[in-house]
């Protein structure tokens, strides 16, 4: 039954350099890179070794628990480099891009006269499968199980996030054929969570429960939409994708081909002339933040993703599989004298204690990475639960983690949450505690042992 | 090189030693570290430890220098070389002659603490090998606010080292303690020398000393008392002073617990920084007003009659408790110390109110000394975990509920 969410507890955070909606398309670059640590507690096998050829779309490596699970090419070229870690680990497979791009093409797939079976295999072979991911665990989802219903949030309040609206325009055709076959693979529904006052391309779209969201960050979070209208129990799964990944499943199923295109936004302080622009999933960041965009070998840093959770990658880095906005901010790693006794009113600050954030709530900052203070112990209570909306207990969940009680973890509500939904907590936390570390370390320890 | 590239460079020198918990301590004073973010968000608030911890020093500085002032001022009083003063602005109050007594004897108890106390943190962090943690800074300004104002350092440096040691460190350091480590002090005191912290004479500054001349011999002097208004109601007699001198805090007890005004001015700063919790401090008034209607309902039935010993303290009026004794000091800062008290919002309701209920119980039944806020707030410390855990049951049983509905 749809219904409207008001979230309450939380906090927007306002950033300088929001990405001005003009498009521009990225240059093509030379190499294209998947890196297999995007898809967490997945072991890739490797198919395409060192100086195959392949075109955009054919399988890479496979996941090796589940043989039917391709990841695949983004572009097509020739497989230059294999980057291995310790242990012969796959850390990245590079493509030298060719000049003229070939794809594999599947066909268009028929979802009306399909079994969701027929579905499901089609979306493991062509390499769409990694964009589902599943709640518990917050991993790349596992076929076998039945989710008892799918979430989408395509309401993005994450600081400088991409704005939907913009970035999704026009790709109505793709996100239906997406939400219908969707729909198909679970025996629940498909909830899609839209902002109260936006006009998304994904508002009007049928055979899906549509709910209106509003207040702070972290309504925009699928972890906070689930646990809203239909929280996850013990022994059931739910299945999330993002908004951004519903349009390339939508155009494989719609032409037969895997479109690795997004829309990106450039965004941050760092950057002089924010902006969106048009490139690929594994595309070097080279061919498009230098573009006005930030200088060259400044001390910034640069994060496929947001600032919250986003990955940092460097001028060098590549975009990672699912992030749809790259954030270039300053680095903070410089001494301020006396930092923790004056008063302070360009940063912002959970409380009041001679800082002066709350005084101007709609104020965009030009924060940096400077941690702000020195790693303790939980000390201040209290102050994670106004920024959780979740209906669980913040700190306890986070400490039961930190000592490996799988029975309180569980207990808690571990089986709902995902590193992203503490980033807010993690901001905010005086201890400067590495909350989403310890969420996901909890994660993988619960993934293992209760599977 | 300026001073900031300077210690940069000793700090490089020193990391990896021994000795480089205690240079990052100072340098950390001064400077807030280059530290960058590396997983998760990139980007964190301004709010750390050091900072929560100064927001409680600023908002115990007023207490300090009108306990200053006071100690003085009670000092001549009981001398009777001035007059009473009239109120908070009493002319006789304000005086030199009172701020450099009560310098002289309180700014070495507060040198003693944080001296005493940081020598045991840096010890235990450089044999450790951990950094020296924040949570002294407002143990050591709160020390000698809630101590008499004679007494011996040496005392105060052994209670120091115990409260800082079986208190604190002991159990991992600041946010490990189960006990607060200022009222860990203060029992140490209270059992380890019990006639220096009770009775009519260590209230006052130079009462004590007063007594040993005199039993040494003196005869041309008088004898100095300074009987708190608790040790007043507890053996039965009429007080001296008034409402408002028990508002303003211009009365004997110990150093910086006796400005009612001040410290309300301390709970509306700490309340308005976040830093405080409201639920705690609130709670625990109501606790200590739902105990003293229990008392004066008991008065007025007739239970206890005016012969009985509880008789003086049982019949005072409700809402008058909160002005005598220590309880608003401690429901303000004592309680609110956030490791030790109930960390679920719900829980912090329960805890405060136990705190407050309890210290008023043991104020009137306890035969030797006429207070109970830190035995109180000691005894929930110990019970806080039990509440929270029970808080938090409820969420688990509700989750396990929705569960139990689904399946059925």
């Amino acid at each position: 039954m749809s219904k409207d969410i008001r979230i309450k507890k939380g906090l927007d955070i306002k950033l300088v350099g929001a990405a001005q909606k003009e498009l521009k398309n990225a240059a093509a670059g030379q190499f294209y890179t998947i890196r297999p640590e995007d898809f967490h507690s997945i072991i890739p096998k490797l198919v395409a070794r060192e100086g195959t050829k392949v075109k955009a779309g054919e399988t890479l490596f496979y996941n090796k628990s589940i043989e039917a699970m391709k990841f695949v090419a983004p572009v097509s070229g020739e497989v230059v480099e294999v980057v291995r870690g310790p242990r012969r680990r796959v850390d990245a497979i590079r493509i030298l891009a060719d000049s003229a791009q070939e794809a594999i093409n599947h066909g268009a797939f028929n979802l009306s006269g399909a079994s969701p079976g027929d579905l499901k295999a089609h979306l493991l072979a062509s390499g769409c499968w990694p964009f589902i991911k599943q709640r518990p665990y917050d991993v790349v989802a596992d076929p076998a199980k039945e989710p008892k219903a799918i979430f989408i949030s395509a309401y993005a309040t994450a600081p400088l996030a991409a704005d939907l609206d913009f970035t999704l325009a026009g790709k109505e055709a793709e996100l239906q054929a997406a939400v219908t076959a969707l729909g198909m693979l679970t025996t629940g529904k498909v909830h899609i969570g839209v902002g109260k006052n936006a006009n998304s391309p994904l508002s009007n779209l049928s055979g899906v429960e549509k709910h209106l969201v509003s207040g702070p960050h972290p309504s925009g979070n699928v972890g906070t939409l689930i646990n809203k209208i239909d929280p996850i129990n013990k022994g059931e799964t739910v299945w999330t994708v993002a908004a951004q990944d519903l349009v390339i499943i939508g155009e494989l199923l719609l032409t037969g081909v895997f479109n690795p295109e997004r829309t990106v936004a450039l965004a941050g302080s760092a950057v002089s002339s924010p902006r969106y622009f048009k490139t690929k999933i594994g595309a070097p960041l080279s061919t498009f933040i230098y573009d006005d965009g930030v200088e060259k070998g400044a001390n910034h840093r640069i994060i496929s993703g947001n600032v919250l959770s986003g990955k940092q990658v460097g001028e060098e880095g590549v975009l990672d599989f699912y992030s749809n906005v790259v954030t270039a901010i300053p680095e903070g790693d410089d001494y301020e004298f006396f930092g923790w006794n004056k008063p302070v009113f360009d940063k912002i600050s959970s409380s009041r204690a001679l800082t002066f954030s709350w005084l101007q709530p709609k104020k965009k900052y030009d924060l940096d990475t400077n941690t702000n203070g020195e790693h303790r112990a939980f000390v201040v209570t209290g102050i994670y639960e106004d920024v959780f909306p979740l209906d669980m207990y913040p700190m306890q969940l986070l400490k039961a983690c930190m000592y490996n009680d799988l029975d309180e973890m569980e207990a808690l509500g571990m089986y709902e949450v995902a590193p992203e939904d503490f980033a807010l907590t993690e901001f905010i936390c005086v201890s400067k505690q590495p909350h989403q570390s310890i969420i996901r370390t909890g994660l993988d320890l619960m993934l293992k042992e209760i599977g | 090189m300026s001073l900031k590239d300077k210690l940069h460079v000793i700090k490089q020198r020193y990391a990896g030693t021994k000795m480089a918990p205690a240079f990052n301590a100072l340098h950390t004073f001064l400077y807030t570290p280059n530290e960058v973010t590396h997983n998760g968000t990139h980007v964190k608030a301004v709010d750390d430890l050091k900072r929560t911890m100064n927001t409680v020093i600023i908002a115990l500085v007023p207490c300090l220098i009108f306990g200053m002032y006071n100690a003085g001022y009670q000092h001549y009083l009981a001398q009777g070389a001035i007059d009473k003063a009239s109120g908070f602005l009493g002319a006789s109050f304000w005086t030199i002659d009172n701020l450099i007594i009560g310098a002289w004897t309180i700014l070495p108890l507060v040198v003693v603490s944080y001296g005493v106390g940081l020598a045991v943190e840096f010890l235990f962090a450089i044999i450790k090998g951990h950094e020296v943690e924040e949570g002294y800074l407002v143990t050591g300004m709160l020390v000698p606010l809630i101590v008499p104002v004679d007494i011996p350092l040496w005392m105060l440096a052994v209670a120091v080292i115990f409260g800082v040691v079986i208190g604190k460190e002991v159990f991992g350091g600041t946010g490990m303690n189960i006990l607060n480590p200022a009222l860990t002090i203060r029992a140490f005191l209270f059992f380890a020398y019990p006639t220096w912290m009770s009775g009519d004479k260590v209230w006052v500054h130079g009462a004590v000393e007063r007594d040993q001349m005199i039993a040494a011999g003196a005869t041309n002097l008088d004898a100095m008392s300074g009987e708190t208004i608790l040790g007043a109601y507890a053996q039965n007699k009429t007080l001296a002073y008034d409402y408002w001198d028990m508002f303003w805090g211009i009365i004997p007890g110990s150093v910086g617990e006796t400005s009612k005004f001040l410290i309300i001015i301390g709970a509306l700063f700490l309340i308005f920084t976040k830093i405080g919790s409201w639920r705690i401090i609130v709670s625990t008034l109501i606790g200590a007003l739902a105990m003293g209607l229990v008392f004066n309902a008991v008065v007025d039935a007739g239970i206890i009659s005016d012969t009985s010993k509880f008789y003086g303290l049982m019949s005072v009026p409700f809402w008058q408790h909160l002005i005598i004794g220590s309880i608003l000091f401690g429901a303000v800062y004592m309680a609110t110390d956030p490791v030790s008290a109930a960390q679920t919002n719900k829980g912090k309701w329960i805890y405060g109110f136990l705190i407050g209920f309890i210290s008023i119980m043991i104020r009137v039944f306890n035969p030797a000394y006429p207070e109970g806020v830190f035995l109180a707030i000691l005894l929930m410390n110990v019970f806080a975990p039990t509440i929270d855990h029970y808080v938090v049951q409820g969420n688990v049983k509700q989750r396990m509920k929705r569960l139990k509905v689904k399946t059925a």
